[in-house]
């Protein structure tokens, strides 16, 4: 964080509640998002023991494993959940974009949506990666059979977890982290990551402050955590007794008496932060789209797009990428943060501003403009537009350096020089190719202008990564062909 | 005694002092620079039982779910002369083990006294490094001096002699998934099992043997995957052996902000309780809570008095240190002139709250 955010920090103290660090949403929000809000049974790695599921706010769908320890109500559970998320990604392959075609003429589609779910909180997207985990390499035949939606949920799970660390993908978000994108609070970031705490800071209900509401939230018995992580005590004086209920039920009529008991407890533990979830997803949805919003959410879709096309004919993912996958991911998420961030910038002041307090962007008045000024010095006359800005931002540009507008990157320029104050920019591209400019192309004296160099990076292409085969020895050598066992279907899950 | 003892004695009360556990020991080692956490644990002050007094009751609370799979889990490791634990050993940690002595020191002779308990692990430990293949020694009782006072560690652990060299092993029941476990668990365990090789070496130091032979590559023993099936892994606790070391060292010099405490001082329950702690620095951060009994009530002062580090440590230093949120804001509107060598800081602030306006201003 820089003191920009840090001084947000300390406005939301003064204000008694959440001030903002955004002014436009950065991320799409789907029309239907899937919210899940997933328990886990505590000390377990990931055994699940309930959570509430569904698109729509008026009708949460509880699911729930009356004995967590139990290896066959596990499994029942993941294939409830299959049928809900699997469900959800059907419905997103009904309608198809036709693309144009690719360069060597292959056809080209796109599902018109892409399934987006919304958990509460980080430890939320890792239950859901390790439950992915522990349901994809199941069989649907041999010795411990499972149903076939198991795997196939397994599989989907892990993807979504995937694409969560790719900046700027919207396919799995956690509700915290979406918040604190936008807002700032008035407490550190680990207590952001209670969420009926951050909404309290964001959106304390009426005639509360954001620190009273915030308060209210630490207290577990009035607002329940937000999972995986259970409430201790909850699960002392109140889990316990309702699963031994069930563990001693005698008979149908016990059971179904044991089962309506747990129900109503977990019910009661989940459905606070099912509200808080939906009043969450209100708020972001009232902030305007930021406008390459659109564009990311169309690689979003892409990428379900192929994923669900090749989903027949691949294998489960592999336990851990092998040297060249894993390199060439992490130049991936690389790329994809560079250029999340600069349209983040490009999309919104008050993000630009980091840049500007770094002095990577500055922002003024236009006092002197030649706009069609040519550089002759060449064999053909260029048009070479100079810019005088004045600025108070420390602008920590070189001479030379190719920056370009901030409202319109199409705007290309070069620094000239830089002194006291003033910048004088020449305008090197974007104002259509003529030897004068099209008209509105060039800002006015008087205009308000803010010139990056973000973005302005010439295109590095994809480093040249080894074929699978050829790895070196470094790294290992070539990997083993991952070939799924019978060892990874059975695997015990106690 | 030595007028230190006698004098944090003194600051405790009439209250028994409050035993040391490897989880205390290691936290003394997160937030070094706080005087207020370093007198109270120097002086076996119960903090637990402080905060509640104080209406700050610590959040800690164990699901028994949790400890239930914990105890499941470690007795099986354990069970039938740690049967599982040395098959472990030998294929997954590829040691020659022929066979093996297995002690539990948990309890001697029916005496459970902390004295005799420690003298017979003494004696044993003794024994042990002067003959046979392999031993090991269940429930060790230990002892570490803090701030003078011995403490004794009640260690869940087993200490391994193999080939004149002991290893800690300790068993944990978080899930080691694909060979690897939760960074932040893995990371607690190691802070605890650095005291345990810190205090075993002690031990043996007092017996005559070199330092050395109590191994800095702890067995860390969890389950594998999602199964109850263990699996072993070298642990190196070097990093955290430095950091306890010094902090102890540190804490052993605690005599000097004591020195400065009114003679008076306690810190007996009743209504002077809330001005007695607070008559001792605190330094609070955020990742207190998760460690110190005392957070919430630090936590509240801090929040009280306005402080950046309530936000977190990155805050105070993104602020350039300033300390105060009302100074900090003040700079940054221009309604405060900056001391000389604020002046860059506030330069700082101003230029932030600027950019902030602007781009806010834009926007609407």
């Amino acid at each position: 964080m820089s003191a920009l955010g840090a001084l947000a920090r300390l406005e939301a103290v003064a204000a008694g509640r959440a001030v903002p660090v955004a002014t436009v949403r950065h991320c799409h929000l789907s029309e239907r998002p899937l919210v899940i809000v997933p328990l886990r049974l505590a000390g377990e790695a990931v055994a699940p023991l309930a959570a509430m599921v569904g698109t729509d706010p008026e009708r949460p769908r509880l699911l729930f494993v009356p004995q967590p320890r139990n290896r066959d109500l596990r499994f029942r559970f993941a294939a409830e959940l299959a049928e809900v998320v699997l469900g959800r990604i059907e419905e997103c392959r009904t309608a198809v974009e036709e693309l144009p075609p690719a360069k060597d003429g292959t056809e080209r589609v796109r599902y018109g949506e892409a399934p987006q779910i919304i958990v509460p909180n980080q430890a939320g997207v890792g239950f859901l990666r390790m439950l992915g985990r522990s349901t994809r390499f199941r069989r649907t035949d041999g010795p411990y059979p499972v149903d076939p939606a198991v795997p196939m949920l397994g599989r989907w799970l892990t993807w979504f977890a995937d694409r969560y660390e790719r900046p700027g993908a919207a396919l799995l978000l956690a509700m915290t982290e979406t918040l604190r994108l936008h807002w700032a609070s008035g407490q550190s970031s680990l207590e952001d990551g209670n969420l009926a705490a951050l909404l309290g800071w964001i959106d304390p209900p009426e005639g509360l402050t954001g620190p009273q509401a915030a308060a209210l939230a630490e207290d577990p018995v009035a607002s329940p955590p937000a999972g995986p992580a259970t409430d201790p005590s909850f699960d002392n004086e109140v889990l316990a007794p309702a699963i031994a209920g069930y563990d001693e039920a005698a008979d149908e009529t016990g059971l179904s008496h044991a089962k309506e008991r747990l129900r109503t407890v977990l019910s009661s533990q989940l459905v606070p932060t099912w509200e808080l979830m939906w009043r969450a997803i209100g708020l972001l949805r009232a902030l305007p789209e930021g406008a390459n919003v659109a564009a990311r959410h169309d690689r979003d879709r892409d990428s379900f797009t192929w994923y669900a096309e090749t989903f027949e004919e691949g294998f489960p993912q592999a336990r851990r990428d092998d040297a060249v996958n894993a390199a060439r991911r992490l130049h991936d998420l690389e790329r994809a943060q560079e250029s999340y961030d600069a349209q983040r910038a490009f999309d919104d002041p008050l993000v630009m501003a980091e840049y500007r307090l770094t002095g990577e962007a500055f922002g003024g008045v236009v006092t002197e403009c030649l706009p069609t000024r040519l550089d002759e010095t060449g064999k053909k006359p260029k048009l070479r537009p100079w810019l005088r800005v004045r600025t108070g931002d420390p602008v920590r540009l070189e001479p030379g350096r190719a920056v370009c507008s901030a409202a319109r990157p199409g705007l290309k320029g070069r620094i000239v020089e830089v002194a006291a104050g003033e910048v004088l920019v020449e305008l090197t591209g974007g104002m259509g190719r003529k030897l004068t400019p099209e008209p509105g192309s060039v800002p006015e004296v008087g205009d308000r202008v803010c010139f990056t160099s973000l973005g302005t990076d010439s295109a590095r292409g994809r480093p040249n990564f080894p074929e699978r085969e050829q790895t070196p020895w470094t790294h290992g050598g070539p990997p083993a062909e991952y070939v799924p066992t019978d060892e990874d279907a059975q695997e015990a899950w106690s | 005694m030595t007028d230190l003892a006698a004098r944090l004695d003194r600051l405790r009360g009439a209250a028994q002092p409050r035993n040391h556990d490897a989880r205390t020991i290691a936290a003394l080692t997160s937030n070094p620079g706080c005087a207020r956490r370093g007198v109270l644990d120097a002086a076996g002050i119960d903090k637990d039982a402080i905060a509640a007094e104080l209406g700050f009751a610590a959040p800690f609370g164990q699901s028994q779910f949790a400890i239930t799979r914990g105890n499941v889990f470690e007795a099986q490791v354990k069970a039938d002369g740690c049967a599982e634990l040395l098959s472990l050993l030998r294929d997954r940690l590829g040691l020659s083990i022929p066979e093996v002595a297995y002690d539990d020191l948990g309890v001697v002779g029916g005496n459970e006294s902390r004295k005799v308990r420690h003298a017979r692990t003494r004696q044993l430990f003794a024994r042990a490094l002067g003959e046979g293949p392999g031993t090991l020694f269940d429930h060790p009782l230990l002892r570490l001096d803090i701030a003078g006072q011995p403490a004794y560690l009640e260690p869940d652990v087993i200490a391994f002699q193999f080939e004149g060299r002991f290893h800690i092993i300790e068993i944990k029941s978080f899930a080691m998934i694909d060979g690897q476990a939760d960074p932040a668990q893995v990371a607690s365990a190691a802070r605890q099992s650095a005291v345990y090789v810190l205090a075993l070496r002690r031990l043996l130091t007092e017996l005559g043997h070199d330092e050395d032979t109590v191994s800095h590559e702890v067995v860390l023993v969890c389950p594998e995957n999602f199964s109850n099936r263990p699996t072993a892994t070298f642990l190196d606790v070097r990093p955290q052996l430095a950091v306890l070391r010094r902090q102890l060292a540190r804490l052993t010099g605690i005599d000097r902000i004591v020195a400065e405490l009114p003679a008076d001082l306690t810190f007996e329950p009743g209504a002077g309780l809330a001005g007695a702690v607070r008559s001792v620095e605190a330094r609070y951060s955020p990742d207190c809570v998760s460690g110190c009994e005392m957070a919430l009530f630090c936590r509240d002062e801090a929040r009280a008095c306005g402080s950046t580090g309530a936000l977190g440590r990155s805050i105070r230093d993104d602020l350039g240190g300033v300390d105060s949120i009302a100074t900090a804001l003040a700079l940054a509107d221009g309604s405060l002139e900056p001391a000389e060598e604020l002046a860059e800081t506030a330069a700082g602030l101003r230029l932030a709250a600027r950019l902030r306006r602007e781009a806010l201003g834009a926007a609407s």
